[in-house]
């Protein structure tokens, strides 16, 4: 019968004020942004993603990227929202992806904080969940993962743990405890691949029980 | 004033007089001399004391010079000895007595000690003393402490213990060589028994405990391994020799030092284990084509049981290493198959074995059955897979149930027994089989209150998930007053019972038919399905195989197994043509109007489909693990909330101890599990521990 085909909404406000400077710089952002987004969706796609990470001069699989996302805290991989882009660019201070370009080593310093790091590692293996499978990701894409997350920190066990991931049988997936896990036993386990701090009888999760037992027979 | 006087004088006397008179004399004749010296000494402290007394009692009255007045008490005063310590000194003969110590006893002790010590050496060799002269010169070290047992301790125990060592130091290493390991015992517990003795003798009480433990360092606990092992006498002879006195010394000796107990029942375990497992082996070899004759072998483990129980016992007085070690022993090779079957199997076939010969056997009095089942029990007790054994064991008892056989004492004891010992679950489906069996003679009764069928009917109703799974089978074809039978129970069982439904499993009836042959009626006790095919016989003379299934609907494979069982068995009710052993589907089968037999009733017996083989039987049980500890953990977790991880695979080993012994590696894999299925998460705060998500 009705159906509403305009609306005005009218409102008053008591003075209109000048545009604070924060209110401009997010202004500023967001006009960053759109050079990126998607119109129809507006999000930033893979594609435009892609053109980010040219623009920025590193690579898709860098640990900078990842922790550019994380500074975000970007849910859906291969998507950055309108608000998360604000978040992470003000978390920066930056305003230009000049000064986005700059504040990247910075930022891998910060991330590589012991406190920051772990929070960032559980990320990573987050960021890495898809719509089909939210609780755990395959193998393939973990290997990938521990490369870039843990490459440069812990080289031999990634290599190690790689090599065992790609062999065994028992584990099509990984979950997030799994995942943990990993990082706490190179946190733990220091000498490597001794490991005389390993003790089977605390809760690792099983793969690394497994692990362990592997690497064990490979010594002897 | 005069008390410093006197002091000075009786150190100058000493000094003077005692000392050297003392002097350039040894042993006995010294020790002699220095008890003449403290008498004389004492003779001497006493008239002192006595002038004192006079002179005061003198002063008193005269009432003169009250203020300086003279007494045996003298004020309160601290004396400094030579290693620079105080002595208390409250009275003249304390003064005296700490005179005589400073400037005589210690001035000849390097001398007297080794005289004392020297004397009791001479005893230990068996030489007679004069024990009273010890004693009196002992007395003087410790009168010398003055209140204080210090000086006998330090001037005279630490040099005799030190000097007790060394010497049986030596005795045990000639010893170990001269003496087989009983006979060095002996010794240890005489010389031990001995020098208590002395102690209350001449050594002061608090020596004892000092002296026990220099004699168990040097003669038990230093050669211990050395002697423990001696092959021909060692603690492994003593067990292999059932040297019951020496063990039970051994254990005296060495109870109070854990160190050698400790190996001594690892010697007791190692022995165990190995005469099991020779047991084990010697019913593995005696296995013909697979047959264990379990009787023979459980009886033999109880025996051992029992055996090294006693030692437990009687020689190890309950110890709990002893015990622990029993226990180890037994589920070493408790748990070890015979001939390719576990002993869970082994066991319950036994026990099965067991109550139907009891069955048979009137005069078999309880106790002894009663004792068999405890012993059996205790034996459960080390097998690690009970799930198993209570599986096998429900399809023996379901076997006998159904069989309706009389004398189940037994198996109600068992069942008594095992509920005690691992608890209501573990024996709540046996219980409901044997309840099935009881409710249905009461609703036989009820039933036979209401029906006449024309046949005499029996019907037994059992709890499906409390029996073996049997095989369902679609229904056959029945004669039909074996069919009027059924309906008519059918609608009476629904009456009493609210929605329950009834399955009837054929394959478990009983049938009793009357054949009438040429030369007589003979019953036939059979199966429903045996009685089925017969009764096809009434009308028709001959049938082959086909027209048979046509009219029974039995499946091919047990059709087969029943004409073979009537035609090809030892009672060949059926003719066959051809008249081979085997059944095929071209035979044809007719009455055997012809068939005669001395007995008015025969069982018929129709060979069941082989028991489901003991690895499929393992495959089920295992099959059913997981659940049940993914179920216990969820119990623990929703009692505690939060645990530690230890604590968790700890207590849900303990709960599902009267099952079976699980796995750290299949709980954790349990844990992901509930992790993955969100009833529990790891602790944020500390990845060793888990938290209950409710």
């Amino acid at each position: 019968m009705f159906c509403i085909k305009r609306f005005c909404f009218v409102m008053t406000i008591v003075s209109a004020a000048p545009l604070t400077e924060l209110e401009k710089a997010v202004n500023h952002l967001i006009d960053v942004f759109h050079k990126y987004s998607n119109t129809s969706s507006n999000l930033i796609d893979p594609a435009g993603i892609e053109k980010l990470c040219s623009d920025l001069d590193v690579s898709r699989t860098d640990i900078r990227f990842l922790m550019l996302a994380w500074t975000m805290k970007a849910e859906k991989q291969g998507y950055i929202t309108h608000e998360e882009w604000t978040r992470g660019l003000k978390a920066l201070r930056a305003d230009t992806i000049d000064e986005l370009k700059k504040a990247l080593p910075q930022l891998e310093k910060e991330v590589r904080t012991p406190s920051n790091f772990a929070d960032f590692y559980a990320y990573a293996f987050r960021y890495s969940l898809t719509e089909e499978k939210p609780e755990s990701t395959d193998i393939e894409t973990i290997c990938q993962l521990l490369d870039t997350v843990m490459g440069s920190t812990f080289r031999p066990q990634v290599d190690y743990f790689v090599e065992y991931l790609k062999i065994q049988k028992d584990y099509k997936v990984i979950n997030m405890d799994q995942w943990m896990g990993f990082y706490r036993f190179c946190n733990e386990v220091i000498s490597f691949p001794d490991m005389s701090e390993y003790s089977p009888g605390l809760a690792w999760p099983l793969v690394l029980n497994n692990f362990v037992e592997w690497i064990r027979e490979k010594q002897a | 004033m005069g008390k410093n006087l006197i002091f000075e004088d009786i150190k100058a006397k000493i000094g003077s007089v005692v000392l050297p008179s003392l002097k350039n004399t040894h042993g006995k004749e010294l020790l002699e001399k220095l008890y003449q010296r403290m008498i004389n000494h004492k003779i001497m402290v006493s008239s002192l004391s006595e002038i004192f007394e006079d002179l005061n009692k003198f002063l008193a009255d005269g009432s003169y010079m009250r203020s300086k007045k003279m007494s045996r008490s003298l004020p309160l005063q601290v004396l400094r000895d030579r290693r620079n310590r105080g002595t208390v000194i409250q009275n003249f003969e304390d003064l005296a007595m700490f005179s005589f110590r400073e400037y005589l006893l210690l001035e000849i002790n390097p001398e007297s000690r080794v005289a004392v010590v020297n004397m009791i050496m001479e005893e230990r060799e068996g030489v007679a003393i004069d024990s009273d002269l010890l004693k009196k010169v002992l007395d003087i070290y410790m009168q010398s402490g003055i209140g204080t047992v210090q000086v006998y301790e330090e001037h005279f125990e630490d040099f005799f213990l030190q000097q007790t060592a060394s010497y049986y130091s030596h005795k045990a290493s000639s010893w170990i060589q001269e003496y087989s390991c009983p006979e060095y015992m002996m010794k240890c517990e005489e010389s031990l028994e001995k020098e208590k003795e002395r102690v209350t003798r001449y050594l002061h009480s608090s020596t004892e405990p000092k002296l026990v433990e220099i004699m168990q360092n040097q003669l038990l606990f230093l050669g211990a391994k050395q002697f423990l092992d001696k092959g021909q006498s060692g603690c492994g002879a003593l067990l292999r020799d059932d040297k019951k006195d020496d063990l039970s010394r051994m254990y005296r000796l060495y109870h109070a030092i854990p160190q050698v107990l400790e190996p001594v029942a690892d010697v007791f375990r190692l022995h165990i284990a190995t005469e099991g497992s020779v047991l084990i082996k010697e019913a593995e070899d005696s296995a013909t084509s697979g047959i264990v004759e379990e009787q023979v072998l459980v009886r033999k483990i109880i025996d051992l049981h029992d055996k090294y129980m006693a030692y437990v016992t009687d020689c190890f007085q309950n110890h709990t290493l002893f015990h622990k070690a029993l226990k180890e022993a037994f589920e070493i090779f408790c748990n070890k198959k015979v001939a390719g079957k576990p002993s869970a199997e082994l066991l319950a076939t036994f026990l099965y074995n067991l109550f139907k010969k009891a069955a048979n056997d009137k005069s078999n009095d309880d106790s002894a059955l009663e004792s068999t089942i405890y012993n059996v029990v205790k034996l459960i007790v080390y097998i690690s897979d009970r799930d198993l054994f209570a599986e096998l064991y429900r399809k023996k008892l379901a076997r006998w149930l159904l069989s309706g056989q009389s004398g189940g004492g037994g198996h109600e004891m068992l069942i008594l027994k095992l509920k005690k010992q691992f608890g209501n679950l573990f024996t709540k489906k046996m219980e409901t089989m044997v309840n099935d069996m009881e409710l249905t003679k009461d609703i036989q009764r009820l039933y036979m209150g209401v029906a006449k069928p024309e046949v005499d009917f029996t019907a037994t109703v059992l709890t499906l998930s409390s029996w073996p799974s049997y095989k369902t089978s679609p229904e056959p074809n029945l004669p039909v007053e074996m069919v009027k039978c059924t309906k008519a129970f059918d609608p009476f069982y629904k009456s009493i019972t609210k929605s329950r439904k009834l399955n009837w499993a054929y394959s478990l009836g009983k049938c009793h038919v009357t054949g009438r042959f040429d030369a007589g009626s003979i019953e036939l006790v059979v199966s429903t399905y045996q009685a089925a095919v017969l009764c096809v016989f009434n009308n028709a003379e001959r049938l082959t195989f086909n027209e048979i299934i046509e009219q029974v609907k039995l499946d091919h494979e047990d059709l087969a197994r029943v004409l073979h069982s009537l035609s090809c068995a030892d009672y060949k009710i059926l003719k066959k043509e051809p008249a081979s052993k085997t059944i095929s589907k071209t035979d044809s089968f007719e009455f055997n109007s012809k068939f005669t037999n001395k007995k008015q009733r025969i069982k018929v017996p129709l060979p069941t489909l082989d028991e489901p083989l003991i690895d499929k039987v393992v495959d089920e049980v295992v099959k059913d693990r997981p659940s049940a500890i993914e179920a216990c953990l969820v119990k623990i977790m929703k009692e505690k909330k939060v645990l530690q991880f230890r604590q968790l695979i700890a207590e849900c080993v303990e709960r599902l101890s009267h099952l079976f012994k699980p796995e750290i590696k299949q709980i954790k894999k349990r844990i992901e599990k509930l992790m993955e299925k969100d009833y529990l998460i790891r602790d944020i705060d500390d990845a060793n521990s888990f938290k209950y998500v409710a």
